[in-house]
């Protein structure tokens, strides 16, 4: 037993509002540099809809992620030696229109305009040419609210083994956000396809991150990352992808996604599992199997076994009884409300979903749901959002695990309502549910009234245990893009340099020297 | 003119030589973050795999060529029974055909970092430049087959061993710029672009050809880095 910690995220999807308010806060402070314009390290999707990039969830057109051959991991895009025999061009790699040409808007000729009839207007520019686009054609939420005609969206991998036709009718139509980032995996396919090396799991809190002085681009991990979250800098060249915020986590402080959550909908805290059993589990033959599979690789952070080989292993005590706190092993292994995503594709993601409910509570309450035996729980069947399509996102297909997820969290709603406006405390749909009323109480404060305190339970960083000499290294690197540790400014270089300008004309307002009036 | 000859076949030989290999020192130490392959796939995928697989399997080809003609001792020829001018006509046939690869897969991406607007604004002027420096050398070198092809045809091939004599003189540290002299105009430009391309080599991104990343075959999958001190045992 090799045991390693994991900083791990839980989105609960009951409750987001599709705000935007996460990808915004991290594009404003990440990614807002030339060549990243059309990057999104967090973004929202709605669902059904084929996503950023166009069709992200479809391996058999990107070919990222795992499969298993011959009892074998290896990656589905190909093993090292067509890595590197597709290392002149990369057969599998996205073009920029999949994902969006990024574009902002001549805001300056709304100034510069000369007097006219007609009302200057600020026409697209391209974010990478610097033309004036005719058509924004595409973008990073394009499809926002079921925009669009439903055949397009309905191309939706999610949608396999499912009568789809009947949800393109309004009276059927149904929809549910999907916040996205980077997944932090336990056995990463871009880590492993990267011919460098330059990708790495960091041992302490199981962040991945790219090494930017490592990389080469040879652009194997974009193709490699079946959620397609490693993006392409076109202007360093350089693979860039959600950091999880390390600079934050390693002080205690939740990812700038989850802390800007207005939905509340994001908790932050610590995993432990076993580093041994990666290659084993990742290879378990049926994709059905996989969630559960991913459960078994963690460790319980009460069992004295697993604390003593945590201790062993260097593990701090901090980061136990963070483990022991943690929000995310209540909502994954206690509760089993939380659902890895796409757990088919074998790369252990560490962003757990709680499936969303609440179309179905508000039939519950208006008696329009036939319930089961037990007066309470609605029939599976009965649910506006197919249970099919949530278990093809959420479990590779096994329907059992959502429903018994939604199940529960109807049978916590049902119980605090009976509570809370009946006076007196129902139990049955608890006991339908499998839950107990302690347990009700626990899923209730920590789902429905999300302290911050309870949704992140993040130990800091153990400075003391670098490598390098703890009070030396204090204020000497911080974010960087490399060379971190150079000092200088040379003016004068051989080198190419970066440049920093953007797309926004350049052209200034004249000065008003005379009033216009 | 034996001062100019002398000076670019005598002495800018080890001048290239020099600055290639401590320009990419430099380069490696210094800029990491520069360091890389410049990748323009994203902006434009038209073509991609046939132009740039054809461009590269091309031109290492014609390196390696390149390599083992010039460089290697005469004996080992001796030692498999190779005239000269068989060798003189593998030279020909390989290196032309390689050529021809090289010419359509360069003249394609030439091509499209000239037209495509997305890969000309992502690109830089170093990336054309270093581009079509290498397509004239490519080139020059197509045009010496046919001199080649005319020394053949008189039953010679006492350029082509005057060439790869010239080449072992530079590389033992003993320039014989005067056998470079006599030979065809041709020759003597290709052999100036072709050492001119190490010299630009370490302030474009051909520093990629560093880091073919052969590593990667003998690597375990999944890198974990730690910044932990190893547990006390």
């Amino acid at each position: 037993m090799k045991v390693r910690a994991q900083f791990a995220l839980v989105f609960n999807l009951d409750k987001c509002i599709g705000c935007h308010t996460c990808s915004v806060t991290c594009k404003n402070v990440w990614t807002n540099r030339k060549g990243m314009e059309y990057a999104w390290w967090n973004n929202v999707e709605s669902k059904p809809g084929i996503g950023f990039p166009k069709q992200w969830e479809n391996q058999d057109k990107w070919k990222g992620g795992w499969k298993v051959e011959n009892g074998k991991l290896e990656l589905r895009g190909g093993g090292r030696a067509s890595k590197l025999l597709n290392i002149f061009a990369n057969p599998d790699m996205p073009e920029i229109d999949d994902y969006y040409e990024p574009f902002t808007y001549n805001y300056a000729h709304l100034q510069s305009a000369k007097l006219s009839e007609a009302t200057p207007t600020a026409r697209p520019l391209s974010q990478i040419t610097g033309e004036t686009m005719d058509k924004i054609t595409w973008g990073p939420n394009w499809e926002d609210h079921l925009a669009g005609e439903f055949a397009a969206r309905a191309v939706d991998k999610n949608f396999d083994g499912i009568q789809k036709q009947m949800y393109a009718e309004f009276m059927n139509t149904f929809q549910t956000y999907l916040p996205r980032m980077c997944n932090h995996c336990l056995n990463p396919a871009c880590v492993a396809a990267c011919p460098s090396g330059s990708l790495y799991k960091r041992e302490e809190d199981g962040i991945v991150l790219v090494d930017q002085d490592k990389c080469r681009s040879w652009r194997m991990c974009v193709s490699a990352c079946p959620y397609k979250k490693i993006f392409y800098n076109w202007e360093s060249g350089k693979a860039e992808k959600c950091i999880g915020c390390y600079p934050r986590v390693e002080s205690g402080m939740p990812t700038l996604c989850s802390e800007s959550c207005v939905g509340r909908i994001r908790y932050n805290g610590v995993m432990l599992y076993d580093a041994d059993k990666i290659a084993e589990y990742a290879a378990t033959p049926d994709d059905k199997d996989m969630y559960q599979a991913q459960m078994n690789i963690f460790l319980d952070p009460n069992d004295p076994q697993v604390v003593e080989a945590a201790r062993t292993g260097g593990i701090p005590e901090s980061w136990i009884e963070a483990a022991q706190k943690s929000p995310i092993w209540k909502m994954v292994m206690d509760w089993r409300i939380a659902l890895p995503m796409h757990p088919e594709f074998r790369t252990l993601p560490m962003v757990w979903y709680v499936p969303p409910l609440s179309p179905v509570q508000s039939q519950i309450d208006q008696g329009n749901l036939p319930t089961g035996p037990d007066g309470v729980i609605p029939l599976r069947e009965t649910m506006r959002t197919p249970v099919r399509y949530l278990a093809n996102l959420l479990t590779a297909g096994d329907e059992k695990p959502v429903v018994d997820a939604l199940n529960k969290l109807i049978a916590m709603r049902s119980y605090q309502r009976s509570v809370h406006v009946e006076g007196k405390a129902e139990t049955a749909a608890l006991e339908a549910a499998g839950l107990t009323e302690q347990q009700a109480k626990d899923m209730y404060r920590l789902l429905a009234i999300a302290d911050y305190a309870d949704r992140f339970v993040i130990p800091t960083n153990h400075g003391e245990t670098r490598m390098e000499d703890p009070g030396g290294f204090q204020g000497q690197n911080g974010f960087s893009f490399g060379n971190d540790s150079a000092v200088g400014i040379s003016l004068l270089s051989l080198y190419p340099k970066r440049r920093k300008d953007t797309a926004e004309p350049k052209t200034q307002p004249e000065t008003a020297d005379k009033p216009y009036f | 003119m034996d001062y100019l000859n002398n000076l670019i076949f005598g002495v800018y030989p080890y001048l290239a030589g020099g600055i290639f290999l401590i320009g990419s020192w430099m380069r490696f130490d210094s800029e990491q973050y520069t360091w890389k392959a410049d990748s323009s796939q994203l902006m434009s995928n038209k073509n991609m795999r046939l132009a740039s697989n054809l461009f590269h399997i091309g031109i290492i080809g014609i390196f390696l060529g390149h390599l083992v003609g010039l460089l290697a001792p005469f004996a080992v020829w001796d030692a498999i029974s190779l005239t000269s001018l068989g060798k003189q006509s593998i030279a020909m046939y390989g290196g032309g055909f390689l050529g021809i690869l090289c010419l359509i897969g360069g003249a394609m991406l030439w091509w499209r970092r000239l037209t495509n607007p997305r890969v000309r604004a992502a690109g830089r002027t170093s990336d054309l430049f270093i581009l079509t420096w290498i397509m004239i050398t490519l080139l020059f070198g197509l045009a010496t087959t046919f001199t080649t092809a005319h020394h053949a045809a008189q039953g010679s091939a006492d350029t082509m061993m005057t060439l790869a004599q010239w080449a072992k003189s530079i590389v033992l540290f003993n320039p014989q710029p005067e056998l470079v002299a006599k030979t065809e105009a041709v020759f003597r430009w290709h052999l100036f672009f072709g050492m001119t391309l190490f010299l630009l080599f370490p302030f474009t991104r051909l520093v990629h050809i560093w880091s073919l990343p052969l590593g990667y075959l003998g690597r375990a999958y999944q890198i974990v880095r730690t910044k932990r001190r190893a547990p006390l045992r």
